[in-house]
């Protein structure tokens, strides 16, 4: 175990350290110390390595993670996993705005709440919230699956494209053009394996499904009053 | 009333002009909004109302073909290690592939590395082939993360943060459906043949403090290794300085409203922003006043012509200009050869600006690949190198004429303006007189 004090050795060092890390590395386990709310920890990691992160973090902590572990004992700011291609991203409490904001892939689990924007432009990432999530969730999202276990703010999904939505709660209210869709066979066998991989106590059968009507796809007159 | 008296010749109105009658009838017909390529074409005071002086007794000039006018540009030593050294100071401006055909993205790429200049990504990332043909790639770093990923951003020689455009400050963008091919698709990760937009603000930060963060995460993942720019679209050139600025930026990108786009409503082209001319010595004046002028480098764009425009805007204090609709036209784009074909599609060369709709005669605002095929990427960069050497000799010839010994010593002293207007903005005296509106001391003189 490889132990970085962040508070005493900086930023640049540990991304540095951790970005010389390559897929035969030995040095497979990182722990962060002393993260203190610091931003942009762990970013733009591209190895099979596990960083746990032993406090609270903030803005971008994870961004842009490829094949590498990140888990974060504490909370994150805005922005955590943005843009994450593939790897995991654990969050043990709770995440501000945009988690996993534009991710193309990988699985981001946040075992407290998320803020707003959760998912926002999400392109192929998997997202599941062991609580609830804020409003203008899943805002444009393009691909990937959004797993919320407890309930959703106003304007979920608005303008989505094809993102697939699951919440168990209450949804607030749906923004434009996402409609509730019905659940089927595939659909309740992608959440068991989304939830077993996130650790999350849920049933598949009971979350409704949400996503695209398609109306907007294309610009017509007779729509841009939903907007 | 007969024949024979004198009758009211008739008289267009200046308010009610037949194009704008003809707009009107146009959106009653359709109920949709015009939505076109390319930037403001209204005319709006430019480098045409400034003139150079020249030298005179009290200055003399450099002889035009013995002594040497350099014109080499270093882009980013702020905080990047590897700063981008250029040969001119005329880049190329961001474009996307999606927007433009592959052909012609390559063609951009041969002509700017040719010519020892920098060309830019666009919305929808990087394609390995505009990464092979140029020499140094900016990385647009844009709203809509289409194709982002790392790998790409690593690969870069900078990276360009998009807050805004010229063309449309505030504005996302826009690609129809008809240009969604495969693989515009694939790379965008969206269904083909829809109406793709591209957000107006980024989906993780809003506002300077949290650009500042943005900044610091972008050089972590890429080591501190390659300058950030950041672009804005004209509007509060002074403040949007001074906050890319104070949030880490290398370089910032002002884009004035000639500054063109791939697809914008009309109505949003020309009456959103400034002009080029009126956003130059507001961002000198801010990096002046933060004491890095010189140090944070300052790109202007928009409307961008011939080495006149490119030696006024660097007079006024810029470092270096962009150009992309200049560099479409030297590509091929609205070139009369194509007369027949425009005809067909309702407009004629120099006026046609649909490039949203796929179709371009030309092949380059297209992905059919018939069209595409007809712009060969070795010869239009050709085109593009030629054209890019001219504006340098032009300008060259201009800064000699001044005096100077490279293109960035060149100074607003070296100016007069023609119009009251041009006074103002580009704050340098009316020609044949040593005022300009709002010159301190005036009223005591």
């Amino acid at each position: 175990m490889q132990t970085y004090d962040l508070e005493a050795d900086g930023l640049r060092g540990l991304n540095a350290a951790l970005h010389q890390q390559s897929a035969d590395t030995n040095q497979t386990q990182w722990a962060v110390i002393n993260p203190k709310g610091s931003h942009a920890i762990a970013v733009g990691l591209d190895a099979p390595i596990e960083v746990t992160v032993k406090g609270s973090t903030g803005y971008y902590c994870a961004g842009m993670n490829q094949q590498a572990t990140v888990r974060v004992e504490g909370s994150v700011g805005p922005g955590v996993a943005e843009n994450m291609m593939s790897g995991e991203v654990i969050v043990e409490g709770d995440a501000s705005q945009y988690a996993g904001a534009t991710g193309h892939g990988g699985l981001l689990v946040i075992k407290g709440n998320a803020s707003s924007r959760c998912g926002i432009s999400m392109k192929g990432i998997d997202i599941v919230v062991h609580g609830s999530i804020g409003h203008m969730s899943a805002f444009m999202a393009q691909a990937g699956t959004l797993v919320v276990c407890g309930d959703a703010g106003d304007a979920l999904g608005d303008s989505l494209y094809e993102a697939r939505l699951f919440v168990r709660g209450s949804v607030k209210s749906l923004g434009a053009d996402c409609i509730e869709k019905d659940m089927r066979p595939e659909h309740l066998e992608l959440l068991r394996d989304l939830l077993e991989r996130a650790g999350a106590d849920a049933k598949p059968e009971e979350f409704r499904r949400y996503g695209s009507a398609r109306q907007l796809y294309n610009f017509d007159v007779d729509t841009s009053t939903a907007y | 009333m007969d024949d024979t008296t004198p009758r009211t010749v008739p008289i267009q109105s200046e308010t009610f002009s037949n194009a704008v009658n003809a707009e009107i009838r146009r959106a009653a017909e359709t109920g949709i909004y015009d939505i076109r390529g390319g930037g403001a074409k209204r005319r709006v005071p430019h480098f045409d109302d400034l003139l150079f002086l020249g030298a005179s007794v009290s200055r003399y000039p450099l002889e035009g073909y013995r002594e040497r006018c350099d014109t080499s540009v270093t882009l980013g030593g702020r905080f990047a290690k590897k700063p981008i050294a250029l040969d001119i100071p005329i880049t190329i401006a961001g474009m996307s592939f999606g927007a433009l055909s592959g052909p012609a993205k390559e063609a951009l790429g041969r002509g700017a590395s040719a010519a020892g200049t920098s060309t830019t990504t666009g919305d929808g990332g990087m394609t390995p082939e505009e990464r092979q043909h140029s020499d140094k790639l900016v990385y647009q770093y844009l709203p809509s993360r289409y194709g982002m990923n790392p790998n790409d951003l690593r690969k870069a020689d900078a990276i360009e943060i998009v807050v805004g455009q010229g063309a449309k400050p505030g504005g996302g963008g826009m690609l129809l459906g008809q240009k969604i091919s495969d693989r515009v698709a694939e790379m965008r990760t969206l269904p083909k043949g829809i109406d793709q937009r591209s957000a107006c603000r980024h989906p993780d930060w809003t506002g300077p403090d949290d650009l500042e963060i943005k900044i610091l995460e972008l050089r972590e993942v890429t080591g501190w290794q390659v300058p950030i720019y950041v672009k804005v679209g004209a509007t509060r050139p002074y403040y949007d300085t001074a906050l890319a600025v104070k949030a880490g930026a290398d370089v910032v990108v002002m884009d004035g409203m000639q500054g063109g786009t791939a697809a914008t409503q009309d109505v949003f082209i020309e009456h959103v922003g400034i002009p080029t001319l009126a956003c130059i010595r507001p961002a000198v004046q801010a990096l002046q006043d933060l004491g890095v002028h010189r140090e944070v480098q300052l790109v202007i764009s928009g409307g961008i012509r011939n080495g006149a425009d490119v030696a006024k805007a660097m007079a006024l204090g810029a470092d270096a200009v962009a150009i992309g609709t200049a560099a479409l036209i030297a590509l091929g784009d609205n070139d009369p050869k194509w007369e027949a074909e425009y005809q067909k599609l309702g407009t004629t060369a120099g006026a046609y600006d649909d490039w949203h709709a796929g179709n371009d005669p030309a092949g380059i605002t297209t992905q059919d690949p018939v069209l595409a095929a007809r712009l060969d990427p070795v010869d239009a960069g050709r085109r593009l190198r030629n054209y890019l050497k001219v504006l340098t000799l032009e300008a060259q010839t201009i800064a000699r004429a001044c005096g100077h010994n490279h293109l960035h010593n060149l100074e607003p002293e070296d100016l007069c303006a023609l119009t009251m207007e041009a006074a103002a903005m580009a704050r340098v005296p009316l020609a044949g007189t040593d005022w300009y509106p709002g010159k301190p001391g005036f009223l005591s003189a």
